[in-house]
């Protein structure tokens, strides 16, 4: 990433413009080349640094009422086998590895799991702690109940 | 909400054309009209649905540093402690959650040290541990919801 990949990044970081041609108003903002920002955007999705160019829903506004950060205590030996597992269920939209903070906080992987309805989240949960199965050591649900600030940045 | 917006919400959230007239070639594949794409899309960002429209960049990739970090907040101090972090600009995004942890918060910054300079601002603040869960391995990240 050079500095016009940064230029290119704080112009969009509240979202691309709504207008007809939206990378060439970015590059008229910049003072460079359409082709330019499109064949930097492209080579940025390319290489990771843009997971995609996207839109991103309000969950609840959505009729998702049940986002679920569901958090598990899994052995570190088998946990990245089992958290690349996790992740590849289709309802998970998150899957990472934290720390612990013994001995309030046991739990070391986190699933993030979005239903409509709590028996949907229940199903889902049940299905994650299928794939766990005997390497589930403890866990918990943790639902949020209020978006308390959501800026531009996102980083998922 | 309809079902042209549901139309649109499910076809942006999957990525989006780099070409010279993305907002055409997108509308062509929804069977509407280039104006009618950008005035829903705005019409979807400024009631809410959508809470953003771009690029999602990759914080790790960016050079910049971020965590997730919770606080145990006191039912009669949540709404002040709330404030108080929402205060801090490192903040990000912040949910209440129906836990004794009851407070998320990711924060990112440009380095490391702003990072943990901001953490330990929260903590003097609030007088509250903040607890620091920094991910230490990422095996999905994809959100995408139907509509």
């Amino acid at each position: 990433m050079d500095d016009t990949d940064r230029r290119i990044m704080h112009a969009t970081q509240a979202g691309l413009p709504l207008v007809s041609e939206p990378y060439q108003v970015l590059a008229e903002q910049l003072g460079i080349g359409k082709d330019e920002v499109m064949q930097r955007l492209a080579a940025m999705q390319k290489n990771g640094i843009i997971r995609r160019i996207a839109a991103v829903p309000n969950h609840y506004r959505l009729g998702y009422r049940f986002n679920g950060m569901t958090v598990w205590d899994v052995a570190d030996e088998p946990i990245d086998a089992l958290g690349f597992k996790v992740g590849q269920l289709p309802f998970v939209s998150h899957c990472y590895r934290r720390p612990r903070h013994l001995p309030e906080w046991p739990y070391n992987l986190f699933a993030m799991v979005h239903a409509k309805t709590q028996a949907e989240a229940d199903a889902q949960i049940r299905r994650i702690a299928e794939v766990l199965a005997e390497n589930n050591r403890g866990c918990d649900v943790l639902y949020s109940t209020k978006i308390l600030k959501k800026t531009g940045f996102r980083s998922g | 909400m309809d079902d042209i917006d549901r139309n649109i919400i499910n076809s942006l959230q999957t990525g989006f054309p780099i070409c010279d007239a993305p907002y055409w070639q997108v509308a062509q594949s929804l069977g509407i009209s280039e104006s009618e794409l950008l005035a829903r899309l705005q019409a979807l960002l400024a009631n809410g649905t959508l809470t953003r429209f771009g690029p999602l960049y990759n914080a790790e990739q960016t050079g910049g540093a971020i965590t997730l970090a919770a606080v145990k907040a006191p039912a009669a101090r949540f709404d002040e402690i709330a404030e108080m972090i929402n205060a801090c600009p490192e903040v990000a995004h912040n949910y209440a959650r129906d836990h004794a942890f009851n407070i998320w918060f990711v924060l990112a910054t440009e380095t490391q040290g702003q990072l943990d300079k901001a953490l330990q601002a929260i903590a003097d603040r609030t007088g509250l541990k903040v607890y620091n869960l920094p991910k230490l391995k990422e095996y999905f990240v994809n959100l995408q919801l139907e509509a």
